[in-house]
């Protein structure tokens, strides 16, 4: 399997990462020799095979629908990088993007 | 104060009688670790106002008073907590993880937070935003990773013990390269609730101390269901310090040939060869057994870990908390440009690697493909275990490398975990433990068992380090 | 040219629980921005989904009453995509298997009965919300965050605009006879997606889609499929061809107006949830469930009218709305006659509530109130008359009827040895009354009883005043 610069960027553009000339050619590579690396999979028979997405011994347990309250707003809103009136603040959203 | 010769039980036994106090033991011991630091910036935080638990009851709580590190993935209220990312270098959590919760019930002491790989991606403590952490054996050398703050916090003596995380080998190839022991529980053993995620079906919250016992009654603390985690397991837990002092007559033991192959260093292959021929003389069965699909686990790992850290990490995204890029002029620029900026070269590599595997036109291919390879590996390992109690081997194909010495070649340092990472694919649990030295460096001997079977892994951990007494050796690089 | 329509829907229900599906926030309806949220919400590092039982147990009600299959073994997949009200930067959601599959609705259009199939429904939480100011900055409120939706996603059997708003009123109506979702609108609880694609008459494969989302109400919907079957067919008429994209409703010029156009499906990196373990669903519950779920609208019509005798215009007025359907329910099980309890409900408790603009969850009237004064004018305590001022004392006061008509001296007079003398007085006083019921003029007893009434003040019991009246008169 091939991996162009233009995969890496549209891989890019899905995980909103951005790199200049230099570092998508470098990453252009590395992903290639590592995609080679799993293409390897492929020489595995797993015909009839069912997937493993977890190693879990049980049931998931429900919660009862008791509604608590944890933490105060202020709480929350500690970390937030910009705020305004208990909103988050963010630059204005014109559209949800096509991949949405 | 050191505690190189020291351990939970002889800890204990001086603050219950009173020769040493919890308040001056705390205070010697971030001293010590401020001063430590200098050399093997093995920690990020450093708890200065670190303070014992009140009414601390020695005899109720082995943990009374015992100062511990935290990894900083694992979330403490009121504390910074990064995972050693540029992304939360500001971040203060403002809940405890369930280990936390379970450590402070426990009366331990919190003396702050160890160096990592970023998000707990890396395999040498490199790839950390604070810098790398250096080997008390050689300070040249890399600790291992992710958990190298960890380790080498216990191996330096500067704590008798600390948590780690294990997605990957990132408890048990640190402590084989710190000459300490190191446990990742079975998954679904101890709480994620807290962990921050890397790979959520592979990540187990474990433990770094010197001897085998102090991480028993560490789990004995931390292990249990969790109504905040439904994929713990509530299964009883059982003391685990009650496998110590136990002998290895009639044990069965797997050793597979692929993990005794030439891949494998010679000097390493002989220090393991050593301990299973002691277990032999005492009574242990030794099986050669085979585990085919190893030459796939690399693979199949890195496209299961990827692809889950892919998505964990999308909500590093800069507008709820973390690092927000300054001279943002648009919602997207505010994705892309503090992505770009609060991630390391090495967390794109996965998040890359991860939202490819997942996209349109590939998942079937390496996803799914991965998730149906994991499947057979788990199958492998059942059927061992079929007629075996462990498996058995070296964890770590060579001692510790030099630092910077493999961070250019991602593929390289990817196949360091070839021995480790089957244990978080199918889920058991794993340790390691110190077989001996390799030209200075330590040597990791891993113990595989069955699903909640701990309790043989301790047994045998415990039986091997009572004969080499691999933890009376001070790390070379600590005497000055 | 003949076109065919394609139309499909997908409908999004909030589901009616006290915390949210994957933490227990409280759900709120109009509280202040994010203070019903906590670190799970937030998707604050370290934090794991905790699911509610309510969630699965109201979904499984949405999946019997429409006839939909349920698959036993569940699990949550995540839908991976950026935007600042979705803190993870993925929907926790069923993609590769749903809740349930092949349900179905009836409908009746233009009196023609059809069977609008649904291809599949799952389980998912809400996004949180985006107001965007004037200022060059939106804010996020993370109150919605996580309340629990289930997606209702039809098969393309719907072939134009009026079975597509038949569909959506039969929808609600069977959502909301479970109670498992408020279905309203205007407070987003109830949330409409559709898409439309025509092709000409004998082709097989179906055109090119246009979606349309959260639209206002039904009458927009309709509009605007309307509007899309035209301009697409123009379309195509014209010799041009039908762009995928989304469009939005135009209230104003009754047009819809493009979006945008979407080049390719969007690449949302499906996988399943690693944090949840797989939930069996036990046939054991399901039936629990089944026995506890309230009766659907077609049972309680059929009750209505074969058990009670209820007019079917009157039983459908009752069921406009689980509120009114389960009121009148409780009042008969309070004891009141079905037949004038839906009477009074559907002119007088109407009547008030149209001309208050209020509902019957903000009166003080209860079913039990409605059952007493029905008892009282059924067994002669008071008139339909006096029943009218008790009503509108009650309504607004929630006074208790019987209690209010003893106070007030109400109790209707139909004592004989009190009335009988009235009667003969009366009688003997309008000689005139004798002669011409005698002449068989009946108007004659009416000037009587009004008489009568006079006396009492309305309070004589009109049949009794007839009856003494009618035998005084013939023994004269
Ligand atoms: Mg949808
Ligand atoms: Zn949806």
């Amino acid at each position: 399997m091939k991996i162009t610069e233009d995969t890496i960027k549209h891989v890019a553009i899905l995980s909103r990462l951005e790199f200049d000339d230099k570092e998508l050619g470098k990453m252009t590579k590395q992903m290639g020799s590592i995609i080679n690396m799993a293409d390897q999979l492929s020489e595995v028979d797993t015909k009839g095979v069912p997937e493993t997405v977890q190693v879990v011994d049980r049931d998931t347990v429900f919660r009862d629908d008791k509604p608590e309250h944890w933490q105060d707003r202020e709480d929350l809103m500690k970390n937030a990088p910009a705020k305004a009136n208990g909103f988050i603040k963010v630059p204005v959203i014109i559209n949800k993007d096509d991949d949405q | 104060m050191n505690y190189l010769n020291e351990n939970i039980d002889s800890l204990n036994k001086k603050l219950a009688n009173g020769s040493l106090s919890a308040d001056k033991l705390t205070k010697d011991t971030v001293a010590n670790i401020k001063d430590e630091n200098k050399k093997l910036n093995a920690w990020i935080t450093v708890a200065d106002d670190a303070k014992p638990a009140e009414n601390l009851d020695f005899s109720k709580n082995k943990l009374a008073g015992i100062p511990i590190g935290i990894k900083d993935n694992i979330t403490t209220k009121g504390v910074k907590t990064t995972a050693a990312s540029h992304m939360l270098y500001n971040y203060v959590p403002v809940f405890d993880a369930t280990v936390i919760s379970k450590l402070k019930k426990a009366q331990a002491t919190f003396v702050g937070k160890t160096n990592m790989d970023e998000f707990a991606m890396g395999s040498s403590t490199e790839h950390s935003y604070y810098g790398p952490t250096h080997n008390p054996w050689n300070l040249d050398k890399v600790p291992g990773g992710s958990s190298g703050g960890s380790a080498a916090a216990v191996a330096s003596g500067q704590v008798v013990a600390a948590l780690g995380s294990d997605t990957g080998g990132s408890i048990r190839q640190p402590a084989a390269f710190n000459g300490i022991f190191g446990i990742k529980p079975t998954y679904g053993r101890v709480s994620r609730w807290g962990l921050i995620a890397f790979s959520s079906s592979l990540d187990q919250i474990g433990v770094l101390t010197k001897r085998a016992k102090d991480s028993a009654e560490i789990l004995n603390v931390i292990a249990g269901s969790d109504d905040r985690d439904s994929t713990v397991s509530e299964k009883e837990v059982p003391d685990f310090t009650s496998f110590i002092g136990q002998g290895v007559k009639g044990l069965r033991i797997g050793v597979p040939k692929e993990y005794m192959s030439d891949a494998v260093d010679e000097k390493v292959r002989a220090a393991v060869q050593k301990q299973i021929d002691f277990l032999k003389a005492n009574g242990a069965i030794i099986n050669k057994v085979s585990l085919p699909l190893t030459k796939y686990v690399v693979p199949t790992y890195y496209i299961i870990a990827s692809s889950e850290a892919s998505s964990n990490l999308q909500r590093y995204d800069g507008i709820r908390y973390g690092y927000r890029a300054k001279d943002t002029k648009s919602l997207v620029d505010v994705y892309v440009k503090s992505r770009s900026e609060g991630f390391g070269p090495e967390v794109k590599r996965r998040i890359m690697l991860g939202s490819f595997a997942l996209s349109a036109g590939s998942y079937d291919k390496f996803f799914k493909q991965a998730a149906k390879v994991r499947t057979l590996i788990c199958n492998e390992f059942d059927k061992i275990f079929a007629d075996n109690d462990i498996i058995v081997g070296p964890t770590t194909t060579t001692p510790a490398f030099d630092i910077g010495s493999e961070i250019s070649d991602p593929i390289k340092m990817y196949n360091n975990d070839i021995l480790t990472i089957s244990a978080n694919l199918a889920g058991i649990p794993a340790a390691s433990v110190p077989a001996g030295l390799a030209d200075g460096m330590p040597v990791g001997f891993q113990i595989m068992a069955k699903r909640f079977d701990e309790g043989n892994i301790f047994r045998v951990a415990d039986f091997i380090e009572r004969n080499n007494k691999f933890y009376e050796k001070t790390p070379s690089g600590m005497e000055d | 040219m003949n076109f065919k329509s394609t139309i499909g829907f997908e409908v999004h229900f909030e589901l009616k629980t006290k915390s949210k599906i994957f933490s227990p926030s409280p759900v709120t309806y109009g509280a202040k921005p994010n203070t019903a949220t906590n670190v799970i919400d937030w998707a604050m590092p370290g934090v794991l989904p905790y699911v509610n039982k309510n969630v699965y147990r109201l979904g499984i009600m949405v999946a019997l009453a429409t006839h939909a299959h349920i698959l036993p073994n569940t699990h949550f997949d995540r839908k991976n995509y950026y935007y600042p009200d979705s803190p993870k930067a993925y929907q926790i959601t069923q993609f590769f298997q749903p809740l349930a599959r092949d349900g179905y609705v009836d409908i009746e259009v233009h009196g023609k009965k059809k069977r609008i199939g649904i291809h599949e429904m799952h389980i998912e939480e809400d996004a949180g919300k985006n107001a965007h100011g004037t200022n060059g900055y939106s804010y996020v409120d993370l109150n919605r965050q996580g309340v629990p939706l289930i997606e209702v996603v039809s098969e393309p059997d719907i072939t134009d605009p009026d079975e597509g708003y038949a569909y959506l009123e039969k929808l609600r109506k069977v959502v909301q006879f479970t109670g498992a979702s408020d279905v309203k609108m205007e407070e987003g609880s109830m949330r409409v997606d559709t898409n439309i694609s025509i092709r000409p008459a004998g082709q097989k494969k179906l055109g090119t889609k246009v979606e349309m989302k959260n639209l206002n109400s039904f009458e927009h919907v309709r509009k605007s499929l309307a509007y899309e079957e035209k301009r697409q067919q123009q379309v195509l008429l014209s010799g041009g061809r039908v762009q995928s994209s989304t469009r939005r409703f135009d209230e104003a010029s009754g047009k819809t107006v493009l979006e945008r156009v979407k080049e390719g499906d969007a690449d949302y990196r499906y996988f399943p949830e690693p944090d949840l373990a797989p939930y069996h669903i036990s046939q054991d519950w399901v039936d629990k469930i089944a026995k506890e779920m309230p009766t659907s609208a077609e049972d309680r019509y059929d009750e209505y009218v074969n058990k009670f005798g209820l007019k079917p215009y009157d039983a459908n007025v009752l069921l406009q709305t689980k509120e009114s359907s389960d009121f009148f329910d409780k009042a008969v099980a309070a004891g009141a006659d079905p037949r004038l309890a839906a009477n009074w409900m559907n002119t007088q408790v109407n009547g008030y509530l149209n001309d208050n603009r209020v509902s019957l969850s903000d009166i003080k009237l209860t079913p039990e109130h409605l059952a007493a004064m029905i008892k009282l004018i059924k067994d002669g305590t008071i008139s339909s008359k006096i029943a009218k001022k008790v009503f509108a004392e009650t309504i607004t006061k929630g006074t208790d009827p019987k209690k209010y008509v003893e106070d007030k001296g109400m109790v209707q007079l139909s004592d004989t040895s009190v009335l009988q003398p009235m009667v003969t007085k009366v009688v003997d006083a309008n000689p005139q009354s004798v002669e011409d019921f005698k002449n068989g003029k009946d108007r004659a007893i009416g000037y009587l009883v009004g008489q009568i009434m006079k006396q009492t003040r309305g309070k004589a019991n009109p049949k009794v005043v007839n009856k003494l009246l009618n035998q005084e008169l013939q023994s004269r």
